[in-house]
């Protein structure tokens, strides 16, 4: 069994969504843990889910990362261990510096809900291991902020290092303008870190995973980490 | 001590008869804050003084029911050991004033009824009312739009409680005065509601959440001889909600109610910190006693006056047991949360407010509660009502068909709301199993095998007309549209928005409404759990049309069984549920196309809705059905276009049998005869009529099954195909590109805004 930690900051609302996913429908070991807390309680994976934490007052995630269970989440990492931060999660994991760049208001101003198509761009991360490249899913999106911007040598050196691991795309796996429902730079919807472990994005994978919602290629994701971690090993922290 | 003179009780808006009430109630004359308590206990928005005597006459009770009005919400048992805990509620005032924070705090509001009952909120819907799009008002109205739609967006966004639909229309009625009706289910253990009330004398009493500031005292108590001028200024207008504290405000109080260390709660809405004092003393047989020093205070100098009144969100009163201070303390201050201990439970029936241990307020919780004034207000059948129902459709030239569906499918109350259901989080929490646009609202209930559907419906131009049947026809559509979804209806909630009741044409209106409604309730076996009335929503002397909303909560067995609006796949047939009657009163055809709004609203016959719901619950649940849709606005045209509309392009073929006209036969005279068959066949809106696919397979047991039932079912064609090809008695009258069709549509209501942009 694989064991799901998914972080849950005053704010966060998609932390029983991850838990579900992880619990229920992959029927892997899953556990909240408190930002306030220092240890991740032996994860296996660790989560940062959606929602809005501390309110996204004064900018979205700005107040997340200083919680002392951020020390413990950047430790795991170093360590080499599957980090995934989902919208609200990927924001928190820019501003505590585990991933570059940054996110602004989507490009018309409004929050957006609703299924767009994405494309794995790459499938050597753990958490796309089990997609083949090109893959397009169908996944929900819902944010006012995921226009992902970064500076140009920052998004020269996120493709040359082949970083970007989901683009929006159209239901044929085309990235265009009209795919792009925020503006992101490149249509970038997520990124790793240069270790490859560590990964967010602005869609919600974890909201596909049953096909009564309307898809399950989010599942692709939990899967991946799964079955990478059964053939890596697990990596157990205190 | 502030002298009490008729000016000061008018702008408390108190009548000299209200204040000796008050004066014989008390033995002796109020103090200034006695004053405001008494003032905004009896409003009508808390007291209903004028709806009250009316609203008895509806049914509340029933087998399901587990909590009737007077709670903060109602609750219907949905098997598996679980509630259904919701209610609906209005924010109309404020939302007007200030668009964005009007509406926000509206939702806030509700959600807090419902987590106040033990309940996890799992959904919102909301009933929107705004004047014309275009025209003179538009400008203002697109303002409004944006901001309502913003801050529903806004604060169940931030919260993480999904919008899954809801319903809006567009009418000039409502420019001067929007209507924003918001409604919360939750889902609670059956056996462990919890109620709003105090008792165990000794018990503490507890305040959290956000501080209380000056916002939201009363505009009729605004001005009181305790005032200054610079403190009026200092008064900001509406309140400003905060889905951050709030969050922590229900997942605080959730993982309170898990201990048994709470004995009740209520939220603070309106009438703040008064009415949740006293009520929860009514209703637990005791009293309470507060002293406001203890009252977290954003601004210093506040008098006890402002205290009570004051209407800040987000914040909750709280009788917990004594000796469990400590554990409740912790599981506040894990969430960051200040628990300010207030006051006490007394057995004395007394709600005592002390201000430095001085005794400011001293009332005995019936006063306030029980010997509200109650009035029976006079009626008086509007001279209006004649005037509109007249309707001779032999002097309009009607369009040809094809351009009037194209006309009804532009109207922003028919056009795709995707524009703004897009700005609301409607997945949250993965239970949403009919996306927000594609039917009524369903949520699954995890770990179980069910599903709850939800529609709020209600059409304000029908009870211009005719009140009565106004009401009737809002519930039987409500609990049409769940039964859509494949669920049988189980209990409904009601907002019912008016002018002034003052006015004996609007009482009239009231009561035409409330006896509507409780008939059609008690036809249908839905029994309303619990709502909430507006009134004094005028403008100039110009009210809106009466608008009850209405709310229909239903259970589906088995989720899976869930159904949408839309075909599942060509080759299907199609079957049409019910008959038509080529009823265009008060129609969106006459009114989009001829600018009319007149006539008779459609006839409801409750047997024949009884059948058709039933026989819904039990072909989806034997899963015979693909796609359920109702028949409502704009008529059975736009029903099969919304059908085939979103599906990737699944056209349709049917041949319609011309409507027969009933209504020759009736009093009120021939409507349509006389007038384009066609026209009045596909606009229609006659009650109790759905489109319904069926694979053809399953064909004859559907039949079967209405003959069965009593319900009238005629297969009128197949789904498929490019095309929307809608012909009557034979002869095509509509033929065109699905995706031509949809286009129009789908971006109506984004180019009303595009349009008016730049």
């Amino acid at each position: 069994m694989i064991k799901f930690s998914i972080v849950v900051f005053p704010g966060s609302n998609c932390d029983h969504d991850a838990y579900h996913a992880a619990k229920h429908v992959l029927g892997q070991e899953a556990e909240f843990v408190w930002h306030k807390e220092t240890s991740l309680h032996g994860a296996d994976v660790v989560v940062l889910p959606g929602g809005f934490s501390h309110g996204d007052y004064l900018r979205t995630g700005a107040i997340a990362r200083f919680s002392p269970v951020m020390s413990a989440v950047a430790e795991f990492a170093r360590a080499g261990g599957p980090v995934l931060g989902i919208c609200n999660g990927f924001q928190i994991l820019c501003e505590a510096g585990l991933l570059p760049g940054a996110m602004l208001r989507n490009r018309d101003l409004k929050f957006h809900c609703e299924h767009v198509s994405i494309r794995v761009e790459q499938t050597d991360t753990p958490f796309t291991s089990r997609a083949s490249r090109g893959q397009v899913l169908r996944i929900p999106i819902a944010h006012g902020e995921g226009n992902y911007y970064a500076e140009p040598d920052v998004l020269a050196s996120l493709e040359s290092s082949g970083r970007v691991v989901f683009r929006y795309c159209d239901a044929r796996g085309q990235v265009t303008e009209a795919a792009n429902p925020n503006g992101s730079l490149h249509g970038i919807a997520g990124i790793c870190n240069e270790r490859r472990n560590v990964v967010g994005l602005m869609p919600h994978p974890e909201r596909a995973c049953e096909r009564p919602l309307g898809s399950a290629d989010g599942l692709v994701l939990f899967e991946s980490v799964v079955s990478s971690l059964a053939s890596h090993g697990a990596l157990r922290t205190a | 001590m502030t002298h009490i003179d008729p000016a000061l009780l008018e702008r408390h808006g108190l009548s000299p008869d209200e204040y000796e009430r008050i004066v014989a109630a008390l033995g002796r004359a109020p103090s200034i804050t006695e004053l405001g308590i008494f003032s905004v206990m009896w409003s009508e928005h808390c007291s209903y003084k004028s709806s009250r005597i009316h609203l008895r006459k509806l049914p509340t009770t029933g087998p399901r029911v587990l909590q009737g009005p007077g709670e903060n919400a109602g609750a219907v048992d949905i098997g598996d050991g679980l509630a259904a805990v919701f209610k609906i509620e209005s924010h109309n005032h404020p939302s007007f004033i200030e668009p964005y924070q009007g509406a926000a705090t509206g939702v806030g509001g509700i959600i807090r009824d419902i987590f106040t009952m033990g309940a996890r909120p799992i959904a919102l819907m909301n009933s929107l009312r705004f004047g014309a799009m275009d025209g003179p008002e538009g400008a203002r109205t697109r303002r409004t739009v944006e901001g309502v739609v913003a801050g529903i967006a806004g604060y169940g966004n931030s919260i993480g409680i999904p919008t899954i639909g809801g319903e809006i229309a567009f009418e000039p009625a409502y420019a001067g005065n929007p209507l924003v009706n918001v409604l919360c289910l939750g889902i609670a253990p059956a056996d462990g509601l919890v109620k709003g009330q105090a008792s165990g004398v000794g018990n503490p009493v507890y305040y959290v959440g956000s501080k209380t500031g000056r916002d939201g005292i009363h505009g009729a108590t605004m001005a009181s001889a305790e005032f200054d001028e610079n403190s009026a200024e200092k008064r900001p207008a509406v309140q400003v909600g905060d889905p951050f504290m709030e969050k922590l405000l229900l997942e605080a109080c959730l993982e309170l109610m898990r201990t048994d260390a709470l004995v009740g709660v209520q939220d603070m809405g309106a009438a703040g910190l008064t009415c949740s004092t006293c009520e929860m003393g009514a209703r637990g047989g005791s009293g309470i006693e507060i002293d406001v020093m203890h009252v977290p205070q954003r601004e210093s100098g506040m008098t006890p006056y402002e205290i009570m009144l004051s209407e800040s969100q987000e914040r909750m009163l709280l009788a917990v047991k004594k000796g469990r201070e400590a554990e409740v303390e912790r599981i506040f201050d894990k969430w960051d949360l200040h628990a300010a201990r207030v006051g006490e439970v007394t057995g004395d029936n007394y709600m005592r407010v002390r201000d430095h241990g001085i005794v400011v307020a001293e009332i005995p919780n019936s006063a306030l509660v029980d010997e509200a004034p109650v009035y029976n207000r006079p009626t008086a059948r509007p001279a209006y009502i004649d005037e509109v129902r007249a309707l001779d459709l032999s002097r309009l030239t009607p369009p040809s068909p094809s351009d009037a569906l194209l006309a009804l499918l532009a109207s922003p109350t028919i056009a795709s709301k995707r524009w703004v259901y897009r700005q609301y989080d409607h997945m949250v929490r993965t239970n949403t199993i009919v996306l927000a646009g594609m039917g009524a609202g369903a949520v699954r209930v995890k770990e179980t095998k069910r599903a709850l559907a939800l529609s709020v419906d209600g059409n304000g131009r029908y009870c211009y007309l005719d009140p009565r049947r106004g009401a009737m026809l809002a519930l039987a559509e409500a609990a049409r549209n769940v039964a859509c979804a494949g669920a049988l209806p189980v209990g409904a909630t009601n907002c019912l928005n008016f002018g002034n009741p003052e006015r004996p044409e609007i009482m009239w209106q009231f009561v035409e409404v409330v006896e509507g409604l409780a008939e059609a309730c008690r036809a249908l076996d839905i029994p309303i759990t619990g709502g909430n009335v507006s009134l004094y929503n005028e403008t100039d002397g110009a009210a809106i049309y009466p608008t009850p909303v209405v709310g229909v909560v239903g259970v589906i067995e088995d989720a899976r069984h869930v159904l949408s609006r839309v075909f599942r796949a060509g080759g299907d047939d199609i079957v049409l549920l019910g008959t038509g009657f080529g009823e265009l009163g008060g129609s969106e055809y006459l009114k989009v196309v001829h600018d009319l709004v007149r006539g008779e609203p459609p006839a409801l016959d409750l047997g024949r809705e009884r059948a058709l719901i039933a026989l819904l619950g039990r072909a989806a649940s034997g899963s015979l059905l693909c796609s359920a849709h109702d028949a409502s606005d704009g008529g059975l045209a736009v029903t099969l276009a919304e059908c085939a509309f979103e599906t990737g392009g699944i056209g349709l073929d049917v041949d319609l049998p011309p409507d027969r006209d009933l209504r020759a036969s009736r009093e009120a005279g021939p409507v349509s005869r006389g007038f384009s068959p066609a026209i009045a066949t596909l606009f229609g809106e006659s009650a109790s009529r759905v489109v319904v696919s069926v694979r053809p397979q399953d064909r004859a047991t559907l039949l079967q099954m209405a003959a069965d039932a009593g319900v009238p079912a005629a297969v009128i064609g197949r789904t498929g195909g490019p095309r929307l090809t809608v012909r009557v008695g034979g002869d095509v009258v509509v033929d065109a590109a699905v995706g031509q069709m949809e286009q129009v549509w789908a971006t109506a209501i984004e180019r009303y805004f595009a349009r008016h942009a730049a």
